[in-house]
């Protein structure tokens, strides 16, 4: 395949950033779209020029560390995958392949498309977890959960907090990721004792780092590679309402 | 809890934002009601009565008080929320978003601006009258009252203000078409059977209501 990439190009975060545009030949559809980057960058290092800077780990759709707005959408052109998971032959031969990063005010640019998404983990610092003694593990049916609440929390759960749903956002809301982690514990016997202060504490964050308030366009859910459902949102909703009331 | 109106969460304000907003919806069936008396052929008798009856019925006069401080919150906190939303993304993306998203859900800021611009109108046509800070097209009724039946009947008489009318009315039915499920949405009031009927009702009102108010524009043009 034939390509011509035109990626964005940023020093540090208070630098300008540009487009340059480059023209990759010879790549196989088969190729996955950050090892396309790889030929490229390697191509680049031979020519004794800077490589374009891009985050990506496990290359499997687990960490959430990949973060490329490619054509206009999160992740690119499929749907339900992670960047690291897109493959060239989802491109025509002789494509333009436009690549951003993430962009909301909360995700400086680091450099090129790499992006700090540390406010994920300030967000995650306010409640994100919940507080037990250490101690032996307990047994594992003295606390019973109904099968319908543990595979929504299992769902929930599956947010890898890559980012895409504040990308597709038009508002730059984070609100599909908090409320996957609201979620995840709202849902379970052990995160309910906890769940008041969480909800309080991990919305406020949100709204301190400067995302914007979700207008349910649901953009945020038609992106996220994990599939996690607007239910959450509105599950989040019903936690804040009734930790605000009660 | 945060003593400065801009202070409240993102969330207090959408919550408010949407009980607001239901509280219009009901408000707008009410109006039509009334409205869609023009049509019966009674020289205007029914819609000056009910006009009558709103003008002076004092339970309703406390919710006008309810309806207009409704109105401007819901206004107020919707260019709050959505200044904030332009600040979330201070350097916007070269290629413009491609994600499919029900598309009248993206616009909500505008059809409300062009609503509202619909209301400042609608206000100086009608309401003013009442006040006298306004004078009125056509002469009052016996006993000094405006004649709101033959100020309707004079206005959509008028080809071009009917047309506006009905393009403004299409824009609310617009806006109305996100509003009613996201309302719920954000109220946390989502279930698995129930939602899909929210939804087909909010399509369902925000189709019938507007065409119930263009129906007398339409009437009076032919
Ligand atoms: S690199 Fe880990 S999800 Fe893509």
């Amino acid at each position: 395949m034939k390509l011509t990439l035109k990626i964005w190009k940023q020093q540090d975060a208070h630098s300008k950033g540009k487009f340059v545009t480059y023209s990759l030949d010879s790549i196989s559809p088969n190729c996955s779209f950050l090892e396309m980057l790889d030929i490229l960058n390697e191509q680049l290092i031979r020519k004794n020029e800077e490589p374009v800077a891009f985050d990506h780990d496990c290359r499997e759709g687990i960490c959430g560390t990949c973060s490329l707005y490619i054509n206009g959408r999160p992740h690119g052109p499929d749907d339900a995958i992670t960047t690291c998971q897109l493959h060239m032959r989802k491109f025509k031969d002789g494509d333009t392949i436009i690549i951003e990063p993430w962009r909301a005010k909360p995700f400086p640019v680091v450099k090129d498309l790499i992006v700090d998404r540390a406010a994920f983990d300030k967000i995650i610092q306010e409640g994100g977890y919940i507080s037990v003694n250490t101690g032996g593990a307990a047994e594992a049916n003295q606390i019973l959960v109904s099968k319908v609440n543990a595979e929504l929390s299992m769902d929930a759960a599956a947010c890898i907090g890559c980012g895409a749903c504040v990308a597709a956002c038009k508002n730059a809301s984070a609100m599909l990721f908090v409320s996957a982690k609201v979620s995840h514990f709202a849902l379970l016997p052990q995160g309910k004792i906890e769940a008041k202060d969480r909800v309080k504490k991990m919305v406020a964050m949100m709204d301190q780092l400067g995302f914007g308030n979700c207008t349910n366009t649901y953009a945020c859910e038609a992106e996220c590679p994990k599939l996690i459902s607007r239910s959450n949102i509105a599950r989040m909703n019903r936690e804040f309402i009734c930790a605000k009331v009660s | 809890m945060n003593s400065s109106f801009l202070h409240f969460s993102s969330i207090t304000k959408k919550v408010w934002m949407a009980l607001l907003g239901l509280f219009l919806m009901v408000f707008l069936v009410v109006h039509l009601g009334i409205n869609l008396c023009l049509l019966r052929d009674d020289g205007g008798r029914w819609f000056r009565d009910a006009a009558h009856f709103m003008g002076t019925n004092y339970i309703i006069k406390v919710f006008e008080v309810i309806l207009f401080g409704g109105f401007i919150l819901h206004v107020l906190i919707g260019i709050i929320l959505q200044i904030k939303n332009w600040f979330s993304r201070p350097v916007r993306y070269k290629i413009s978003n491609k994600t499919t998203t029900p598309f009248l859900s993206k616009y909500m800021i505008y059809t409300g601006a062009i609503v509202l611009t619909f209301l400042i109108i609608h206000l100086f046509n009608f309401y003013f009258i009442k006040y006298g800070w306004v004078t009125s097209p056509v002469s009052p009724l016996e006993g000094g009252e405006p004649d709101f039946a033959a100020v309707a009947r004079s206005l959509f008489g008028q080809p071009v203000y009917s047309a506006i009318y009905i393009v403004l009315i299409i824009c609310l039915g617009f806006h109305l078409y996100h509003a009613f499920q996201s309302g719920f949405q954000t109220l946390g009031l989502d279930h698995k059977t129930y939602t899909p009927y929210i939804t087909g009702f909010g399509i369902f009102y925000s189709i019938v209501i507007p065409l119930g108010f263009i129906i007398i524009p339409i009437y009076f043009l032919i």
